[in-house]
């Protein structure tokens, strides 16, 4: 459904975008991450026909941004970053001229403002000015010009930025809810959206994507991916410890507790060893010496890690650039 | 479900034109025309003094100095306030070609200037009740002094598209109206006639929105001076798009 190859934005010297390539299919929500800076919203503004694009090209549905600017924008809806709003219109009336700029006419447009309103719980504040809202409503009130037409494209910067922790929930809820059919972007720099929302993540640095993959496929790149934290009793600690040494899953053995009965420790995985082959060989070695297993527990590394690792925008100025076109970590087994 | 490009203005058109009527700025520029227009015809236009029943130098000869300055006034917002606010984001992105959406917001302004001039009838109804006037003239006066206003206002939505701060677009449209007008405002130009010869002073005047303008509210429409201001108006409308492109890109 979007189709970007190769784009890429100058702004004067500065390169904000640099050579952005992917695609997102119906029933798809990407996660745009990054930190500040990183190109996130230039790269939106160029997909939904804003600004136009120093190189590359993008498709929408088919349609080639360039050559059919209004059939494309036609097909998407569009939540820009902190919200902007016709501060001197009521709510009702700006949803009216959203739904009118959008085709819709007569009962079809009171319909689906009455839609809107509803599901962005704006009931309460309909005839209510704009200037006079609070920042969570604000936002919902361009969210809700977003899906008027209920566009096949939603993409948004930011939806959940200045929203209260129930407000972001109900946001990602529906974000969730809506991309079962339809293809969503969003972006954010909150990692937690991105495992309750997304099918698919993007990291994006320096105007370059560092990484594409699920969710869980980029959290099995962080540090700590992989290792499994036991408790195992039933001999002395260091005798545990001389065991665990020996399978050969195992690389090391980080100790956290041992004493005359038991070892608590956290394995980290040898090379060899894949997804689960770590634990069902501690389970049997449990089995076969007869130790108690009391505590088994697989990380499964964290988005932050992965996140901090490969994105280094406001940090080492010079070099990042050249390290982050190449896959960065050596460390993690699953990939 | 898209529309055409009529209706694409139409919606931008009513959207601006109640924004305009949400604000204090569309009454505070029609009373200030009015009141300023009204104040220079009574005292120093002597409408009633001069005893012709015409209006030509006593209400439409002030026109060009007023709407000067009320034509920016009223159009200052046009795009700075959109850049300001950001809704220009949302609007470009909507499927309207700018074009359309320049177009529409230009009118919406043009009806402000529209109901200012057409409130002034009072002046009309007087000149009729004290003889008995050309009022052919004093349509074409109108429309004068109307292409005149929208000439100033295209001047205004094209410097709006450079500034997302009113005030600075104010002052710098007052500044290119003034010039505009007074390129062809005759002091100047027997200045120029005496600096440069028939040359100079000609070729500045041709560019004059005054120059076109004295036609008009001598009673006389003449193709050339629509043309001019169809131009005139036209081109402005054009810079607007290629400055909101140029901004964007
Ligand atoms: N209109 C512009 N003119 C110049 N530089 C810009 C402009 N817009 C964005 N940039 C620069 O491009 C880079 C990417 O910005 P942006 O896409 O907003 O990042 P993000 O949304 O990921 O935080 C930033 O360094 C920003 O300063
Ligand atoms: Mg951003």
């Amino acid at each position: 459904m979007i189709e970007v190859k190769d784009l890429s934005k100058h702004f004067g010297h500065k390169v904000a975008v640099d050579g952005i390539s992917f695609s997102v299919k119906q029933g798809e929500v990407l996660g745009f991450l990054g930190p500040n800076g990183a190109g996130k919203s230039t790269t939106m503004r160029m997909v939904t026909g804003y600004l136009p694009p120093t190189g590359g090209s993008i498709e929408i549905d088919g349609t080639d941004i360039v050559e059919d600017e209004l059939g494309a924008k036609a097909k998407i809806g569009y939540l820009p970053e902190n919200a902007p709003l016709y501060n001197d219109m009521s709510v009702y009336s700006f949803l009216a001229f959203t739904a009118e700029m959008r085709g819709l006419r007569g009962g079809e447009k009171k319909q689906a403002i009455e839609r809107v309103l509803d599901m962005c719980f704006l009931q309460s504040v309909r005839h209510q000015s704009i200037d006079t809202l609070s920042k969570g409503f604000r936002h919902r009130t361009c969210f809700a010009q977003s899906v008027i037409h209920d566009p096949d494209i939603l993409i948004l910067d930011e939806p959940t930025d200045g929203l209260d922790p129930n407000q972001k929930h109900e946001v990602r809820a529906l974000i969730k809810r809506m991309g079962e059919k339809k293809v969503i972007i969003f972006s954010t720099h909150i990692l937690e959206e991105v495992e309750a929302a997304c099918t698919r993540a993007i990291i994006i640095d320096r105007g370059r994507i560092v990484a594409d993959g699920t969710p869980d496929e980029l959290k099995s790149r962080a540090e700590g991916a992989g290792a499994v934290t036991v408790k195992v009793s039933g001999l002395a600690g260091s005798g545990i410890r001389q065991e665990l040494e020996k399978l050969d899953t195992v690389r090391t053995v980080e100790v956290r507790d041992s004493n005359d009965i038991s070892l608590a420790a956290q394995l980290i995985p040898s090379k060899k060893s894949n997804d689960g082959a770590l634990s069902e060989s501690v389970f049997q070695l449990c089995v076969d010496k007869g130790l108690m297993l009391q505590e088994l527990k697989r990380e499964e590394g964290r988005l932050d890690e992965v996140f901090r690792k490969i994105t280094r925008s406001d940090v080492d100025a010079g070099q990042g650039h050249k390290a982050s076109k190449q896959d960065p970590e050596p460390a993690a087994a699953a990939d | 479900m898209s529309n055409s490009a009529g209706q694409n203005i139409k919606t931008v058109f009513k959207r601006e034109l109640k924004s305009f009527f949400q604000s204090p700025i569309a009454y505070v520029c029609i009373v200030i025309f009015l009141l300023i227009s009204q104040a220079l015809t009574f005292l120093f236009g002597g409408l009633i003094e001069r005893g012709e029943a015409t209006l030509t130098d006593s209400f439409f000869t002030f026109h060009p100095w007023i709407l000067m300055v009320v034509a920016p006034a009223v159009g200052m917002r046009l795009w700075s306030e959109e850049q300001r606010q950001g809704t220009m984001e949302l609007l470009l992105t909507m499927p309207i070609a700018p074009w359309q959406a320049i177009v529409g917001k230009f009118l919406a302004a043009s009806l402000v200037l529209l109901l200012a001039l057409v409130l002034t009838f009072p002046v009309v109804i007087t000149i009729n009740y004290l003889g008995s006037p050309d009022n052919g003239a004093i349509l074409c006066g109108y429309i004068g002094s109307f292409l005149l206003s929208l000439s100033c206002l295209a001047v205004t939505s094209a410097v709006s598209a450079f500034t997302r701060n009113q005030v600075v677009c104010l002052l710098v449209s007052i500044s290119i109206c003034l010039f505009i007008v007074l390129a062809g405002y005759q002091p100047v130009t027997s200045f120029l006639l005496n600096l440069g010869g028939p040359a100079l002073s000609d070729m500045v005047a041709s560019f004059s929105v005054m120059t076109h303008f004295q036609g008009f509210i001598k009673g006389v429409v003449v193709s050339r001076d629509l043309v001019f201001f169809a131009t005139f108006i036209g081109f402005c409308l054009f810079v607007t798009s290629i400055v909101l492109r140029a901004k964007r890109a």
